[in-house]
């Protein structure tokens, strides 16, 4: 693409886009950071988890002031205009990431003063691990500007809707047979919806990035795990 | 350090050539200054030397007569018969008590003295009412030319006689009269009232004044509208092509021809092709039309040129026709430029002689003429006329009539001016 | 089985919902009305040099289309085919079809003079004639025979006046002549003086490009309050202006129309890469 006449607009842009970029980075370091806490049970990690989400409040703030000023002292239009704010909206999303995995984080810490649960915590782990690689995915399209990458994403939304649910009946089974975990298996069912929150973040990452490259929104619903339809071979008929 | 040194360096060498810069401005303004003091000392010499030369010629002097009308002398069949001149010259010898000689030379040189205009008017007076023969009359006139000259100090004792135009004879005379008080210094009517005459006394700029003036009339209602019309079609209308090119280069050619070749172009055509009268305003303005017409044609281009394109635009936007463009709007905002182009092209043919030499103005003409085909003289003919007479009286009447042209066209040129100004103010 | 708990419903993204039934006068959503003007393979040549080649495009009425694009594009020159003031420029010659409401009017049958009084113009540097803001005003109805009575011809400059805003500031000095009026006050008196002779179109050629910001802004408002009774056809060397001001947009580009559609489309999502380098200002 044809750089701008006026360089100075188009390197604000790309500051733009890299400070993002950067943020996301910072994002991916959180969720991954909280999973490991809570599998290592390490206290230590998990209170910095804590502490740096202040630092992505503080760049969520700054890429939101960067872009009104990119917006008022350069109208810009079409593409530019996506971009900007594309930006905003994807610093908005991840900021709420990093709000979920500190809250992981911090049940982490819950969690570490009582009994490890092993089998639970290793499919805390694998979720974690899939919704980090899923939200690393949708950064590296939006970085590279990857359109088919971030549709992939999109698409693939389905598989942490399937482990989120898988868990959540696995948590249900430990609750029912041992009231004693109860506690414990409560914030790993809420770490669970905090790890599907993060996943549709990284959908909504998508479908921003799809919007930003296109000039379209996504078109239908987003995939979503349906139980499968009764098997009408047993009806009677 | 170095950059210190190397900016005071580079500083005093600006200030140098600052200050060369200045003085050679002020040499170039004082240039300016010494070549328009060059050219007003140049019109001040000129306008001097007319003035004082021409400025005697407004005043001359004026002697009363009283004439007896001695009826052995005059017929009251015939009036005009009578020899008035010389009845007045014996009478007058009569009153300064000297005797006239047999060869009646002293009455012969008082005639001199006294102007034919003492005659004319006796003979006027008699003729308009003859019962006035046999009784004494009152007449008022300028005192001959030579005499004029005498009182006016041209002519003085000291010149020998033999050169003088005036004896010591006749000088006692006048100065006789001058003692009685019976000569009288008065402004020169006669120079704006009477046509030109051989007698200089007697001679005066109406004739030349009107017949200028007709013909200007005449070269006006030539010139102008023709002028105008086509330069504004050659300028709005008509394509640009080589033919319109060629035509530019003509007229701006014939601008600068020469004026007399017009007078031969008017000879030819006008007078032996067409017969038109000799002589007239007619023809004259005929001439000078043809001479302003190129000067006309390119002031009018440029007036009209320097209305901004964006009038005719919006004027065309607007639905107007070419036509309707043009003299609605162009025309209007063009007039100042065109008004101020086509009177200095009059004032320019008011003092042009060439031409009218050719076509016959030259010959003498008495009287104002009454109509445009009617022989007429002109004012700068009538100076070339007086130039070459041989009396000396004319010689400061000369100047006074290039004065008299200078002050017509002073007075065109003001006009333009101020018609200028209260065009332009609509801007 | 117990229930799979989606909440993922409430945050199911619905599908953008098409553009709303425009509101009127809502700027760039605002309606435009049948094709005024159709133009079809319009070329013009200046002696031998081709200035536009072969241009087509419809442009609506009551609304105001906007033509873009960089210097010596030819989009002036395009405004110029539409009452024909390029049959002025010697050497100029205009094939193609110009269609005002299904009539060609490139032909040698249409009197320009006429079909000038139905397309009126505004050019970028206010031109009032040198005589008083009334006459001005009254002259295009005087040449055209719009008025058969000195109160009639009043009538009609008053109600342009009115029209174009400018009442107010000049009914009490009238014989004033119109350049004594500051420049948005100029261009709002050839405005009216455009609209006097009730025309159908009207042409702006830069009509802001020599005016200060508040002037701009007025002038911007009179074309909005315009655009529901005219065709409007405006060339502007500002895309701020033809975004605000538009509702529907093409872009020119040496000679030749790049992209045309909706002011909207063009300013998010143009097109035509070209559109798009023009308006991101990654042109040259």
């Amino acid at each position: 693409m044809k750089t701008h006449t006026v360089t100075a607009y188009g390197e604000e842009l790309d500051q733009l886009t890299a400070e993002v970029t950067r943020m996301g980075g910072l994002a991916e370091a959180q969720v991954a950071d909280a999973i490991e806490s809570v599998a290592r049970r390490d206290i230590a990690l998990a209170r910095s988890v804590v502490e740096r989400d202040l630092k992505l409040d503080e760049m969520q703030r700054e890429i939101e002031r960067k872009a009104i000023r990119l917006i008022a002292l350069r109208q810009p239009v079409a593409s530019d205009l996506r971009r900007t704010v594309s930006a905003m909206k994807l610093a908005s999303d991840l900021e709420r990431t990093g709000d979920l995995a500190k809250n992981i984080a911090k049940r982490g810490l819950s969690l570490a003063e009582g009994e490890p649960m092993a089998p639970l915590t290793r499919s805390i782990e694998r979720m974690g691990k899939l919704v980090a690689a899923r939200l690393k995915d949708v950064l590296d399209a939006y970085t590279g500007a990857d359109l088919d990458r971030a549709m992939s994403v999109w698409t693939n939304d389905d598989d942490i809707d399937e482990h989120y649910n898988s868990l959540f009946r696995e948590l249900l089974t430990y609750m029912m047979g041992d009231p004693r975990t109860i506690a414990a298996c409560t914030h790993l069912l809420f770490m669970a919806k905090n790890l599907e929150r993060i996943g549709d973040h990284a959908t909504n990452i998508a479908e921003v990035v799809h919007y930003e490259l296109t000039g379209e929104e996504v078109v239908g619903d987003r995939p979503r795990w349906t139980p499968t339809p009764p098997d009408t071979a047993q009806s009677p008929q | 350090m170095t950059d210190a040194v190397q900016t005071l360096a580079a500083r005093s060498a600006a200030e140098r050539r600052l200050k060369r810069r200045y003085a050679a401005e002020r040499r170039f303004r004082l240039f300016g200054v010494l070549a328009i003091a060059a050219a007003l000392g140049f019109l001040a010499l000129l306008l001097g030397r007319i003035v004082e030369q021409g400025h005697t010629a407004f005043v001359n002097h004026v002697v009363e007569v009283e004439l007896y009308l001695d009826p052995a002398r005059i017929d009251p069949a015939y009036p005009a018969g009578a020899n008035y001149d010389q009845l007045i010259a014996e009478q007058m010898l009569a009153r300064l008590g000297v005797e006239d000689d047999p060869a009646t030379a002293r009455s012969a040189a008082m005639r001199q003295l006294m102007s034919p205009g003492f005659g004319f008017q006796a003979m006027a007076r008699v003729r308009e009412d003859p019962s006035l023969i046999g009784q004494r009359i009152v007449l008022r006139a300028p005192i001959g030319d030579d005499a004029d000259l005498y009182f006016k100090g041209d002519i003085s004792r000291e010149e020998p006689a033999a050169t003088r135009r005036l004896s010591d004879e006749q000088l006692l005379w006048l100065d006789e009269l001058k003692a009685r008080g019976e000569v009288q210094r008065r402004f020169n009517t006669q120079l704006f009232t009477n046509s030109d005459s051989t007698q200089p006394e007697l001679a005066g700029v109406l004739g030349a004044v009107i017949g200028s003036a007709l013909m200007l009339m005449v070269t006006a209602l030539l010139a102008i509208p023709l002028g105008v019309g086509a330069a504004v079609y050659l300028e709005e209308f008509a394509p640009r092509n080589r033919l319109t090119g060629l035509i530019e280069v003509n007229i701006n050619n014939l601008a600068a021809v020469p004026s007399i070749v017009y007078g031969l172009l008017g000879l030819a055509v006008f007078i032996n092709w067409m017969h038109l009268p000799r002589s007239s305003p007619l023809v004259g303005g005929l001439v000078l039309a043809l001479m302003s017409l190129p000067t006309v044609i390119i002031a009018t281009r440029s007036a009209l040129k320097a209305v901004p394109p964006s009038i005719r635009e919006a004027a065309l936007a607007m639905g107007a026709s070419r036509t309707q463009s043009v003299l609605h709007h162009v025309l209007p905002l063009a007039l100042p430029g065109v008004m101020t182009g086509a009177i200095l092209a009059l004032a320019h043919a008011l003092g042009e002689t060439a031409p009218l030499l050719l076509i016959g103005m030259v010959s003498f003409v008495p009287g104002i003429p009454d109509g445009i085909t009617a022989p007429s003289g002109a004012l700068p003919v009538l100076v070339y006329i007086w130039e070459n007479a041989a009396e000396r009286a004319f010689h400061e009447r000369t100047a006074a009539a290039i004065l008299v042209l200078l002050a017509f066209m002073i007075v065109m040129n003001a006009a333009a001016i101020m018609l200028r100004r209260h065009f332009e103010r609509r801007w | 089985m117990p229930q799979q708990i989606s909440d993922d419903a409430a945050r199911t993204t619905a599908p953008r919902p098409a553009s709303p039934a425009a509101a009127p006068g809502a700027g760039a959503d605002a309606p435009v009305g049948p094709t005024k003007i159709a133009v079809r393979d319009v070329s013009v040549f200046y002696g031998d040099k081709q200035a536009l080649f072969e241009v087509s495009l419809d442009i609506p009425d009551k609304a105001v289309t906007a033509f873009i694009g960089p210097s010596g594009c030819g989009k002036s020159t395009f405004l110029r085919c539409i009452n024909r003031m390029n049959d002025t420029i010697p050497g100029a010659r205009v094939a193609g079809e110009v269609r005002i409401d299904g009539e060609d009017v490139n032909v040698r049958t249409v009197d320009p003079v006429l079909l000038r009084q139905r397309v009126g113009m505004v050019f970028q540097k206010p031109n009032p004639f040198p005589k008083s803001i009334f006459e001005n005003v009254a002259y295009g109805p005087k040449i055209h025979g719009l008025a058969s009575s000195k109160a009639e011809l009043e009538g009609i400059v008053e109600t342009s006046l009115k029209r174009a805003g400018l009442w107010r500031e000049v009914a009490d000095r009238l014989q004033a002549p119109g350049t004594s009026l500051s420049g948005g006050q100029q261009q709002r008196l050839v405005i009216a003086r455009a609209i006097a002779v009730n025309p159908e179109v009207i042409l702006m050629d830069e009509p802001c490009s020599a005016l200060d910001p508040i002037a701009t802004a007025r002038i911007e408002e009179l074309i909005d309050e315009l655009r529901e009774q005219y065709c409007i056809v405006i060339v502007t060397h500002s895309m701020a202006q033809a975004a605000r001001v538009s509702q529907r947009t093409a872009f020119f580009h040496m000679g030749k129309v790049v992209e045309m559609g909706s002011t909207e489309d063009i300013f998010t999502n143009p097109g035509d890469p070209r559109t798009l380098d023009y308006i991101t200002g990654r042109f040259g």
